[in-house]
This record gives structure tokens, C-alpha cells and sequence, in this order.
């Protein structure tokens, strides 16, 4: 376990990724798949200068929970890849990485899905 | 009336009947529900470690978005995680609970009009953007380091 204070810088970083993202809702009216593709496509720059790893070290589940992470997770597997198969690095690092993500998100939304009946929305 | 003058009588009239609510409390809310899921995902992540303390970094941050993606799948099954997204707004959209909310919500949705078209298609509605600019990224930050 870490000590509390860590939490608090946890909980701080990522709700304020949060709140960006609500920022951005209410000015922009931006819809849903455009601030995941957004958040995720900041994760993979950040990564790709080299600037994400730090960050990580010190927000911890902060930024690596966000989608952020995700698109961090998809850089970091395709440049590691590289390093160690070259070409093919290319091509199976990104996905590879995430694997564990994707699976897990259309297993179970396929397998709630078949089981649960949608609801009626009420707003 | 021609066509244009109408659209814009027509988008005042929605402007008027659109509630106005007031941005700080959302913002408050999603700043804290956005740090609760982040909070969970560090505790779930650092007893794991605890209970198998031989996993790799990497794998440890891969069991806990697992986690979190199957919570959030579950509380849209239950329909819970509609009534807390109402609150939270960017909250949950955010954190990876938002992708896994996006692919378990229309793949509920969308059953009646059939398995493959219906349920197995519309799953990707969101998610699928997400996954095909991640890859494509992904592939030019790897053909970036191979070459430079």
C-alpha cells in the first residue's frame, strides 16, 4: 500500500483530467467518441515525446486510468516492439499492448449485453 | 419562410427550452467521481500487488483496467452506471470506465434488431473510432521510432 498522501495526488490528477473533459463538454458541446479519441490521441503524443513515463511515475493510476493511459499503453507497446522485432514491431506493438483492454470490454459488454434488457432512459 | 430562416427560429426555439443548469457543479462532480475511479483503480492495482507481489508493473496496470472495465460493463447491465453518468458527466466518460460503458451500452441497446447486425455492429459505435485512431497512431509512432 502507498502511503494516503498518495492517493490524494491520485485522486487530484485525475479528476482534474476529468473536469478538462467536462470543460469541454460544456463549451463545445463535443460528443462522447471525440473526447475519448482526443484524451487517448494526448496519451499516445505524450508518449511519443517521451514525457509520459515521468508523468506516470508520479500520478500513478491518475493518468494511467483515464484514457490517457490507454493511448499511452497502445505508444509504448508499439515503440518497445520496434525495439526488439523491428517492422513487425510496428504493426503488432500498439494492439498487442492494449489487448488485454479491448478483450476484456467487448467479453463482457458482449456477455451483460445478452444478459440485461435495456432501459428505458429517463433524464 | 425560406429553409435557413426557419432552421434558426427552430434553434432558438430548442435554445429557450434547453435547461439551463449552472457549469460549476458539474464540474465539481466530475472532477470528483473522475478521481473516486481513478483512487479505486490505484487501491484495486496496489492490492494486487500485495496478494502477488512476482507480477510485473505492466501486467498489475492491465489486471486493474480489466477490473474496471468489467464493473463498469456490470453497473450498465444493472443500469446503475446511466443514473451515476447523469451526475458525473465527463466523470465517467473519461476514465476507461467511459470505453467499456461505450461498447456495453448499445450492445444492450441495440439486441432487438438482431444478433450480428444489431448487437455485434452497434458495439463499436464509439468504441471503434477509439480503437482505429489509437491503432493508426500507434502504427505511426512505431514507424516513427524504427526509422529516426
Amino acid at each position: 500500500m502507498l502511503p494516503w498522501y498518495q492517493y490524494l495526488i491520485v485522486f487530484a490528477i485525475g479528476g482534474f483530467i476529468c473536469m478538462l473533459g467536462q470543460i469541454l463538454i460544456i463549451t463545445t458541446k463535443i460528443t462522447t467518441a471525440r473526447i475519448l479519441v482526443l484524451f487517448e490521441l494526448i496519451g499516445v503524443f505524450l508518449t511519443a515525446i517521451g514525457i509520459y513515463e515521468p508523468i506516470s511515475d508520479f500520478a500513478k493510476a491518475g493518468v494511467n486510468v483515464p484514457i490517457i493511459g490507454f493511448g499511452a499503453a497502445l505508444a509504448k507497446g508499439a515503440i518497445d516492439a520496434v525495439k526488439t522485432q523491428g517492422l513487425l514491431g510496428v504493426f503488432t506493438g500498439g494492439l498487442g499492448a492494449v489487448a488485454g483492454g479491448i478483450a476484456a470490454a467487448i467479453g463482457f459488454g458482449f456477455l451483460f449485453g445478452s444478459i440485461f434488457k435495456a432501459r428505458t432512459k429517463k433524464y | 419562410m425560406t429553409e435557413q430562416e426557419r432552421n434558426e427560429r427552430y434553434n432558438q426555439y430548442v435554445e429557450a427550452k434547453i435547461a439551463k443548469t449552472h457549469p460549476w457543479p458539474s464540474l465539481f462532480n466530475a472532477f470528483c467521481i473522475g478521481g473516486l475511479i481513478c483512487v479505486i483503480g490505484q487501491l484495486f492495482n496496489d492490492m494486487l500487488l500485495d496478494v502477488f507481489p512476482t507480477l510485473t508493473t505492466q501486467n498489475a496496470w492491465t489486471y486493474t483496467l480489466i477490473f474496471l472495465i468489467f464493473i463498469a460493463s456490470f453497473l450498465t447491465g444493472l443500469g446503475v452506471f446511466d443514473k451515476i453518468a447523469v451526475h458525473a458527466g465527463a466523470g465517467t466518460i473519461v476514465p476507461i470506465t467511459g470505453f467499456s460503458n461505450s461498447i456495453a451500452s448499445p450492445a444492450m441497446e441495440f439486441k432487438n434488431e438482431g444478433i450480428v447486425f444489431g448487437m455485434c455492429a452497434k458495439m463499436f459505435v464509439i468504441a471503434g473510432p477509439v480503437i482505429v485512431f489509437g491503432t493508426v497512431a500507434s502504427i505511426i509512432v512505431g514507424l516513427i521510432y524504427l526509422f529516426v
